[in-house]
């Protein structure tokens, strides 16, 4: 303000520029959004037919295929993550807002919050080292397991955050009618908050859904169908990135049709948590 | 049926509630939040121990050395060290002015309509896979950057060494920019909240003082956030230290020591990613040990962005 104390008319003409350069940085940061989404639909909607969908991959150069058997694949790993993920991650969360002592609680959180940093490949090597080698094959478990590591501390601050808002009233009510603390952590305030704990979960899911560094070591990827859950299973994001890499122009086409039904199901699940929390704020 | 020698006096009409459900239930909920802990510990052995054979064979000198070369077994990280923290440090030179100017606009400037379509258009583009951002890498910015953006910076900028060099298509740039697309998200959400955190009397101290918009929110409110928005930075580091796969996509993957911006590299966590499945011995155990330096370092800056943020915070809740 130095200097210019007295001159109104220039300050409000600083601050109405840095308004406007600031709406400028705002819309940077927003068009890469709609750049990729703007070439995943030019690129990828001619490529997404039936047979994308029913099929499973031709070889190289052959026109057609799909990408039928990655799709179950992803599902599939998906489950086996939240097999993995959802129980710890939540009871967890329960225990960080129902019995944990302040010091605990600390403690937990912080390393939760550590392990949401730490890179996703390195869970791919680290359950190489632990499943897959001990196993000797790469296996659909191991990829599953991946996930379910990367979901743990996602769901575990989610819950946490929506069980703390529960009323302490409730579960006063509850202790006062002589039922088990217990029950009333299962039946009152988990019920109470299930929306919000859904929540968590899809967020999660939507997060790893995605995530491909930690299955290149682990799912490895398959080119067939496979029912075995202790062998190679092929999955969305692996498909992608090895038609990516590819110099065939026939998988170029399917790694954007592939991306397009990706990210569709990914923005499914985000969009399906606004729904399910309308009006109610809840952090991402 | 035992034989009893007396009744008891008094008999309760009902039971006390048993406490051992709450005790089972305790114990067994403390287990699950226990397992980030153990989860973490796992990693850490797992990756200590995967590369024994490599830190015992090479040491310090791991760290220092510029040789990869599986042919003749030996092995070297700097190549990879260097092109992580330049691709980083690109990317937050150009994520931070844009992230933080975002989070003020978004807080404090945009009309109130705005601001919410925004919030939500950037939690989209943090939606968005990693190998999908890579594709798109690969096939529009990659050619766009070595058509339209490069010859021009090298024809006016080419006496700098960081503009200087044969263009290739990918490289250390495109890495960066990347980088940056994906951290973009957390920084300028964090920044965010930090900014909506700072209590209201400051803003109105300021305004009652004659302050325009940008000087409130210079003098009240960024002089107040800027620890927290600090925070909010390191921890953009951290993410951008452990991208992957966009980054092997169009970075170029060769491991030199470049000081040009349009020379490929290699970052630690793309090094692992497309060598990992091949290797075997100690060229297994020498990424492995690559693996232990990336989980080292960002455990470390995440450890940073955590202790800002959360004193931040409580210095907020003080107030």
């Amino acid at each position: 303000m130095t200097g210019s104390v007295n001159n109104h008319r220039a300050r409000k003409g600083l601050s109405a520029c840095i308004s406007v350069f600031t709406l400028l940085c705002a819309c940077l940061v927003v068009a890469p959004l709609g750049l990729v989404f703007i070439h995943l639909v030019r690129m990828g909607a001619s490529a997404v037919n039936l047979d994308f969908f029913t099929h499973i991959p031709s070889g190289p150069g052959e026109p057609g295929g799909g990408m039928a058997n990655a799709i179950v694949g992803t599902l599939i790993l998906l489950g086996l993550a939240c097999a993995i993920g959802v129980p710890t991650g939540v009871l967890g969360g329960v225990y960080l807002s129902e019995f944990g002592t302040t010091r605990v609680n600390w403690t937990i959180r912080f390393v939760c919050d550590i392990l949401n940093g730490v890179p996703s490949i390195i869970w791919g090597i680290v359950i190489n080292g632990l499943i897959v080698i001990p196993m000797k094959s790469y296996s659909a478990y191991a990829g599953g397991l991946a996930l379910g590591c990367l979901m743990v501390p996602l769901v575990m601050r989610t819950t946490e955050e929506v069980l703390v808002l529960v009323p302490h009233g409730y579960r006063e009510a509850a202790l006062a009618l002589g039922i088990a603390r217990w029950k009333t952590t299962v039946h009152i305030v988990m019920k109470t908050a299930a929306r919000g704990i859904i929540t968590g979960i899809l967020l999660a899911l939507a997060r790893v859904a995605g995530e491909t560094a930690p299955l290149l070591f682990t799912a490895l990827g398959n080119n067939f169908w496979n029912n075995d859950l202790s062998k190679p299973i092929a999955a969305l994001p692996l498909q992608i990135f090895a038609y990516a890499i590819s110099p065939y122009d026939n998988w170029h086409r399917q790694a954007w049709a592939g991306a397009l039904v990706l990210v569709s199901f990914i923005f499914t699940l985000n969009i399906s948590v606004r729904f399910l929390t309308r009006g109610k704020p809840v952090r991402v | 049926m035992p034989p009893r020698d007396k009744p008891p006096a008094v008999v309760p009409r009902m039971k006390p509630p048993s406490r051992l459900g709450d005790q089972v239930f305790s114990i067994f909920t403390l287990c699950m939040a226990a397992t980030v802990l153990v989860l973490i510990l796992v990693v850490g052995w797992q990756l200590w121990s995967g590369s024994r054979m490599s830190i015992h064979q090479f040491g310090f000198h791991f760290l220092v050395s510029s040789d990869w070369d599986p042919v003749n077994d030996n092995y070297g990280a700097l190549p990879f060290i260097f092109g992580t923290l330049v691709s980083s440090v690109l990317a937050l030179v150009i994520a931070v002015p844009l992230s933080v100017a975002t989070a003020i606009y978004l807080t404090e400037l945009a009309p109130l309509w705005l601001r919410q379509p925004i919030v939500s258009l950037i939690e989209m583009l943090a939606a968005i896979p990693s190998v999908i951002l890579g594709l798109w890498g690969i096939f529009v910015m990659v050619p766009w950057l070595r058509v339209e953006v490069l010859p021009i910076l090298q024809r006016y900028m080419g006496w700098c060494p960081l503009f200087h060099g044969t263009i290739y298509g990918p490289c250390m740039l495109a890495g960066g920019m990347i980088i940056a697309i994906m951290i973009i998200p957390i920084i300028t959400s964090v920044s965010r909240e930090i900014l909506v955190s700072v209590p209201h009397l400051q803003r109105e101290a300021a305004y009652a003082l004659g302050a325009t918009r940008w000087e409130v929110t210079r003098i009240a409110v960024l002089s107040y956030a800027k620890r927290g928005i600090f925070g909010a930075i390191i921890l953009g580091l951290g993410r951008a230290l452990g991208e992957t796969m966009a980054v092997t996509m169009v970075i170029g993957n060769t491991p030199q020591i470049s000081a040009s911006l349009f020379a490929p590299g290699y970052t630690l966590a793309s090094v692992i990613a497309n060598e990992f499945s091949e290797a075997s011995d100690l060229y297994l155990q020498s990424l492995f040990e690559i693996g232990l330096v990336l989980f080292c370092v960002t455990i470390l800056v995440n450890l940073l962005a955590q202790l800002i943020l959360k004193t931040f915070a409580g210095a907020t809740v003080k107030q």
